[in-house]
C-alpha cells in the first residue's frame, strides 16, 4: 500500500517536471521558430499586432529582394570555401601534431605540450592588431588567406587530437606496422588516419562551425562585399538598410543557420538513437 | 556534445597523464632511436604557425603599445603614455564597467539554472536526458550575429514580440530594449544566459555523471530527501567544474564582442545609447580598426589581457579558500 502509493507520487513530479522541460523547451526554441516564420512574413505582416505566429508565404520575395542588396549567395559560398579549407588543414594539421605528442617519445616533450596547452590561455585580442598589420604586409587584406592561413592549426585541435589518439591506437599496432616496414609518415596516413576517423569527425565539426560563425576576423580583414562571409553581410545588411527590414534580415539568418542546424540535428541523433533504441520494445 | 563532456573531463586528468606516461613512454619505444628526428618534424606545423602568427604578434603588440601610428605615417615612440591615456580614457572605464555588470548579471544566474536543469536531468529525466541537451545546446552551433539580429527583432520597442506579449498580458508600457541603458544590459544579459545555459548544463551533467550512484543510495538510506542530495552531496562534489565554469564565463565575458556590437544601432554613439552596451573589445575594435589607432589599441589588448587575468587568477583564489 505504501510503495504503490510511493510510486504513483514518484510518477505524478516527473511528469510534473517532464511538463516543465517541454514548456521551457519551447520557449527555448522561439527565437529560432521566430527568425523562420519571420523570414516568411511581409513587411507588413511584421507589424501587426497581435503579433503573427504562423508562418507567411513572402519568403522566396524575401529572399529575391536580399540578393538585390547584397550578393548573399556569393557570401554563402564564400563561408563554405573558408570554413572547408579551414577544416581540411585543421584535420590533417592537428592530427600529425597530436599524433606525435600521442605516440612518441622525445626530449623536450613534456614542456612543448604544455607550452601549446598554456597558448589556450592568451586571449585573442592580444594579437588581433599585430595580425591585421602582418596581413597588409603580406598583402592578404580582403583575401580569404587571412582567414585560412592562420587557422590551419589550433592547439585546442592537437590537444584533442591527442586525446584521441592516446585512447584509441594500441602502440603494439604501431609497432607491427614498423617490424612490417612501414615509413612513420605512411604509419600516420595508412593506418592512424583510417582508424581515428570519428576523432576526425568531432574535430571537424567544431572547426567547420567556428569558421561558419567567425565574425571579427572577417569583419577586420573583409573589405569588398562580393568577399564577405555570412556573418559580415548579415551584419552590413542592419547596417546598410536605410529602414531595417525585418523579415528581409531574418531571411539572411535563416539562410545562414538553418544548414547548420540541420547538421547538428542529424549528428545529434546518433545520440538520441542510442537512447531511445533502448525503451522500444519490438 | 560528447566531445565536450570529453574534453573537460580530460582537462581534469590532464596534469596526471603527463606525468604518469613519461615510464612507460621510454620502454616502448625501442624503435624510434632510429629515427630521433621525426616526432620533431611532425609537431613543426604547429610551432611555425604560432611563432609567425602567435608569438610574434604578442610581441609586436607589446612593441607598439609604446608607439603612436596611425598606420601611415611612421610609428612614433612615446613611451608609457598610451597607457596613461587608457588610464584617463572615460569610453575604457566605462566598457570596463560594462563587461563586469554583464557578467554579474548573466553568469551567476546561469550557472545555477544550468545546474539545476542539469541536476533534474540527471535525477528524474534520465530517459529524456539527450534530447533536451540536444535543444539547450542549439544557440552553441547558431551565429552569434544571427543571433543578436533575431534577438533584435524580437526586442523592438513598438512591434518586437516580447513587447507585444508584454501588452497582451497587461504591461502596457513598452520595455526600452534597445534604447534604454538599464533595459539594454538586461536584454543582452538573457541573450547570453539563454545562449550559454546549455553548454553550462552539459559540462555539469559531466561533473554529475563523475559522481557515483552509491553516494547519493547511501545517503537516501540515511534518509536525505532531493533537496538534502543536492546540497550535501551534489554541490560540494561538483567543486572542480563550478570552479572550472566560472573562469571560463568569466574569460568569455571579459572578451564580449559579438553580440552586443549586433545588437546596438551601427550608427549614433558606439556601443548604443549611453555607450551601455560597449564592451572592452568593441572599444578595442573601434580604436584600432575605425580610429586606426593601432599603438592605443595594442596598449588596450594588453591593458584587457592584464585584467582578465587578474580576475581569473582572483576568483580561483577565492573559491579555492571557500569550502
Amino acid at each position: 500500500m505504501m510503495r504503490s502509493k510511493g510510486i504513483r507520487s514518484k510518477e505524478v513530479y516527473n511528469i510534473f517536471a517532464l511538463l516543465i522541460f517541454i514548456i521551457g523547451s519551447l520557449i527555448f526554441l522561439l527565437p529560432f521558430y521566430w527568425m523562420i516564420i519571420a523570414s516568411t512574413f511581409s513587411d507588413s505582416d511584421i507589424y501587426k499586432f497581435p503579433p503573427r505566429l504562423l508562418p507567411g508565404t513572402q519568403f522566396l520575395a524575401n529572399v529575391k529582394d536580399l540578393l538585390l542588396m547584397i550578393p548573399y549567395s556569393r557570401n554563402f559560398l564564400n563561408s563554405i570555401f573558408v570554413a572547408s579549407v579551414r577544416t581540411l588543414l585543421n584535420l590533417f594539421f592537428c592530427s600529425l601534431v597530436g599524433f606525435a605528442f600521442a605516440k612518441y617519445s622525445f626530449a623536450g616533450k613534456n614542456w612543448l605540450f604544455a607550452f601549446i596547452l598554456g597558448t589556450m590561455m592568451i586571449p585573442g585580442q592580444v594579437t588581433l592588431v599585430p595580425w591585421f598589420i602582418m596581413m597588409s604586409w603580406f598583402g592578404w587584406v580582403n583575401s580569404f588567406k587571412a582567414l585560412i592561413i592562420p587557422n590551419m592549426i589550433s592547439a585546442f585541435g592537437v590537444f584533442w587530437m591527442r586525446q584521441y589518439i592516446t585512447s584509441t591506437i594500441p602502440d603494439e599496432l604501431l609497432d607491427a606496422a614498423r617490424i612490417d616496414g612501414y615509413g612513420e609518415f605512411a604509419i600516420y596516413t595508412r593506418i592512424v588516419m583510417p582508424l581515428i576517423r570519428p576523432g576526425l569527425g568531432a574535430l571537424g565539426i567544431y572547426v567547420f562551425m567556428g569558421s561558419w560563425n567567425d565574425f571579427m576576423q572577417p569583419l577586420i580583414i573583409l573589405k569588398e562585399v562580393t568577399k564577405y562571409t555570412l556573418p559580415v553581410a548579415m551584419a552590413a545588411l542592419q547596417g546598410n538598410l536605410y529602414y531595417v527590414r525585418y523579415p528581409v534580415l531574418m531571411a539572411a539568418a535563416t539562410i545562414a543557420v538553418v544548414p547548420i542546424l540541420i547538421v547538428y540535428a542529424l549528428a545529434n541523433k546518433q545520440f538520441i538513437a542510442g537512447l531511445t533504441a533502448g525503451s522500444i520494445r519490438e | 556534445m560528447e566531445e565536450v563532456r570529453i574534453v573537460f573531463i580530460h582537462q581534469i586528468e590532464q596534469a596526471d597523464s603527463i606525468k604518469g606516461n613519461k615510464k612507460k613512454y621510454k620502454k616502448k619505444y625501442f624503435f624510434l632511436r632510429r629515427n630521433l628526428y621525426i616526432p620533431y618534424i611532425f609537431i613543426l606545423p604547429f610551432f611555425i604557425t604560432y611563432g609567425v602568427f602567435g608569438i610574434f604578434p604578442i610581441l609586436y603588440a607589446l612593441r607598439l603599445s609604446f608607439f603612436s601610428w596611425d598606420g601611415i605615417v611612421a610609428p612614433k615612440f612615446i613611451g608609457i603614455t598610451n597607457y596613461i591615456d587608457l588610464l584617463k580614457d572615460p569610453l575604457v572605464l566605462k566598457s570596463f564597467t560594462n563587461n563586469v555588470i554583464l557578467l554579474l548579471m548573466s553568469t551567476p544566474i546561469g550557472l545555477v539554472i544550468a545546474l539545476i536543469i542539469a541536476f533534474i536531468l540527471e535525477q528524474i529525466l534520465k530517459k529524456y536526458q539527450n534530447i533536451f541537451e540536444g535543444i539547450f545546446f542549439t544557440p552553441m552551433v547558431t551565429s552569434s550575429v544571427a543571433i543578436g539580429l533575431i534577438f533584435m527583432t524580437l526586442y523592438g520597442t513598438r512591434y518586437g514580440l516580447i513587447n507585444s506579449f508584454l501588452h497582451m498580458i497587461g504591461i502596457k508600457k513598452p520595455i526600452l530594449w534597445l534604447t534604454d541603458p538599464m533595459w539594454m544590459k538586461i536584454g543582452l544579459a538573457i541573450l547570453l544566459l539563454w545562449r550559454w545555459i546549455g553548454w553550462d548544463s552539459l559540462l555539469f551533467t559531466a561533473g554529475l555523471q563523475s559522481i557515483s550512484n552509491e553516494i547519493y543510495e547511501a545517503a537516501k538510506v540515511d534518509g536525505a530527501n532531493r533537496v538534502q542530495l543536492f546540497y550535501l552531496i551534489t554541490i560540494p562534489l561538483l567543486k572542480p567544474t563550478i570552479v572550472y565554469l566560472t573562469i571560463v564565463s568569466i574569460i568569455g565575458m571579459m572578451q564580449l564582442f559579438e553580440e552586443p556590437y549586433v545588437l546596438v544601432p551601427p550608427e549614433g554613439p558606439i556601443g548604443g545609447y549611453g555607450h551601455s552596451l560597449l564592451t572592452m573589445n568593441m572599444y578595442l575594435y573601434f580604436n584600432a580598426f575605425r580610429y586606426f589607432k593601432f599603438g592605443y589599441a595594442s596598449a588596450f589588448s594588453y591593458l584587457i589581457f592584464i585584467i582578465i587575468f587578474m580576475f581569473s587568477f582572483v576568483s580561483l583564489k577565492v573559491m579555492e579558500r571557500t569550502h
